[in-house]
């Protein structure tokens, strides 16, 4: 099936959870789901016998801070009925949530950590949602825009001194000075 | 089986365990905690990040074609494979074409390396369960792959091969005869490689009917690549979802029968990669036939890159599918990527599979899934 009539039957059966389906100006076409009703939306996509979306292939968290929203962005396959589509949640920033799918799909599990991680989505009713990448007492999600990298970590210092910054103290030295180093 | 084991286990004493992040048999820096009744594992948990690199936050900080060899550094044991994933999603996100003999010369290069690769995960495989000879022998041919691939671009492993747009050099004057040569002589050490451990019987009995997983299972833990082949699942991106000139040749996907005990165990996932092999030589070979009669053009430099949009592209490496998301917002660097990876998911299968299997066959399940540490963390 294409990714129209996918969306066409999924809007026939769902009315407006499902919004917005984009074909133009994008690669790989795309719909909008409401995240509130997405959990209806992914069992409709897994067991309608239509779609049997079997594969969930990717799941990428995008953070768009002037929009002040996070995408979640959905990636899906069919092994049986060989077709694809690409489902996107539009969540607030300050509080994005949105239902967990790991009770559809297990290859959603780590996938979810890793982005409640990285970028700080919630995922309401996953079974073990910790970080994955990341300590555990790490402050803030690496991935988001306006991430700043705390000085030092557990007293370890995050950064460390630059080496080109020595450069300008040997530009500078004096003949002499530079006749020694070489000479060493 | 372990439902079995599992009922006489249980004796009511459970140990903890600790297993890594060093350990020889891990594949790189991947700690276990495993919950055990003496032999017999409860449940290993798998802890990553240890070796996370934050190469997704890296892709935002410099260009598209700045960021290429880092891709490298998303897999080692197979980086010609990220190369070409990150080329393709670019490509995909720009409109951008490739000269066909740069697509001939990215299909050649990835199945060389992919052979390179599966001879590590065939020979590490062994050599985890106990058998160091193999692990000697193939690692001998290996030299001689990256040998090959160091003499096209430069490098042993991190190759940054593949540019936006086509691959960074053609082929050197006569290397195409000694790719040639060397399939010749490959052929017969794979079959020298069967009688010496695939088909030998304390090898088989070691890995047969052992965390066999069945097809449904694999697809619902999102395992893909040889792994999902070995379940019986009958996909390879490279002919279902097609890209590069993969259409214009032959090849035979492996699938897992279970001929030597339940579909889809440890002996099933490995003797798909050595059948993938004899696909990868057979497939070199037709794209050093085909690979005469294209243009000289390797590659077509995009002049100004600044997509927009999103796209998601997806190879067959290795280790699985591997699929790039990128978003571009009309600047020169990526807004966000992501690697989606085979070995990331394939390790989320560990915690489930473990139940009722002894400590010493984790590690032979760990090699039979061909993990790769670096690939998992990113």
């Amino acid at each position: 099936m294409d990714a129209q009539s996918i969306f066409n039957h999924l809007a026939a059966k769902l009315g407006d959870s499902v919004y917005d389906f984009t074909t133009t100006a994008t690669k790989d076409p795309y719909f909008k789901v409401k995240p509130e009703r997405w959990l209806d939306v992914a069992r409709v996509l897994r067991d309608d016998p239509e779609l049997r979306f079997d594969f969930c292939n990717n799941i990428t968290a995008v953070d768009w801070p002037k929009l002040s929203r996070i995408d979640v962005v959905y990636h899906f396959w069919s092994y049986g009925k060989a077709h694809a589509i690409v489902v996107k949640a539009e969540l607030p920033r300050d509080k994005p949530q949105i239902p967990s799918v790991v009770s559809l799909w297990n290859a959603a599990d780590w996938n979810e950590r890793e982005q409640y991680d990285l970028m700080g989505v919630e995922f309401l009713g996953h079974p073990d949602l910790r970080r994955i990448m990341m300590p555990d007492d790490w402050p803030g999600h690496p991935l988001r825009k306006d991430y700043k990298e705390a000085e030092s970590y557990r007293g370890m210092p995050t950064t460390r001194p630059n080496t080109m910054d020595l450069l300008p103290m040997f530009d500078k030295a004096t003949p002499e000075q530079r006749k020694e180093n070489n000479d060493e | 089986m372990s439902e079995i084991v599992l009922a006489y286990a249980d004796s009511g004493e459970e140990m903890t365990l600790n297993m890594g992040p060093q350990h020889p048999s891990t594949h790189g820096v991947i700690r276990f905690i495993i919950k055990t009744d003496g032999e017999i594992m409860h449940e290993a948990i798998p802890d990553v990040g240890y070796l996370h690199r934050a190469i997704e936050g890296i892709s935002e900080k410099c260009t598209y074609e700045g960021f290429m060899p880092y891709t490298d550094r998303v897999d080692y044991v197979c980086a010609m494979t990220a190369n070409h994933t990150w080329a393709m999603a670019v490509e995909k996100l720009a409109d951008l074409p490739v000269p066909e003999r740069g697509e001939y010369l990215r299909v050649i290069t990835d199945e060389l390396n992919r052979i390179s690769s599966h001879a590590v995960a065939l020979g590490a495989m062994e050599m985890d369960i106990g058998a160091t000879t193999p692990f000697m022998y193939i690692l001998r041919e290996r030299e001689y792959v990256n040998d090959l691939l160091e003499e096209i671009c430069g490098a042993r492993l991190t190759y940054n091969y593949h540019r936006i747009g086509g691959v960074g050099w053609g082929m050197p004057k006569g290397w195409r005869e000694k790719v040639l040569r060397w399939c010749d002589h490959f052929e017969p050490v794979i079959a020298e490689f069967d009688r010496l451990i695939t088909m030998n019987e304390l090898f088989v009995k070691r890995l047969a009917n052992m965390a066999a997983v069945p097809a449904a299972e694999a697809i619902d833990y999102g395992l893909v690549g040889p792994n999902l082949r070995a379940s019986g699942v009958d996909f390879d991106v490279r002919r279902d979802v097609p890209y590069s000139i993969y259409p214009k040749l032959k090849f035979q996907t492996a699938l897992g029968t279970g001929q030597m005990g339940k579909v889809g165990d440890c002996w099933d996932r490995y003797w798909v990669r050595v059948e993938e092999w004899r696909q990868s030589l057979s497939l070199v070979r037709q794209c050093m036939e085909q690979i005469e009669s294209t243009p000289p053009d390797f590659w077509k430099p995009p002049k100004k890159l600044k997509p927009k949009g999103d796209a998601m592209a997806r190879v067959e490496a290795a280790r699985g599918e591997m699929s790039c998301y990128v978003v571009g917002d009309g600047t020169a660097n990526a807004y966000r990527a992501r690697f989606r990876t085979g070995s990331f998911n394939a390790m989320q299968l560990i915690r489930h599979k473990s139940r009722g299997l002894m400590v010493a066959d984790l590690v032979a399940l760990i090699a039979s899934l061909d993990v790769v540490a670096p690939e998992i963390d990113r």
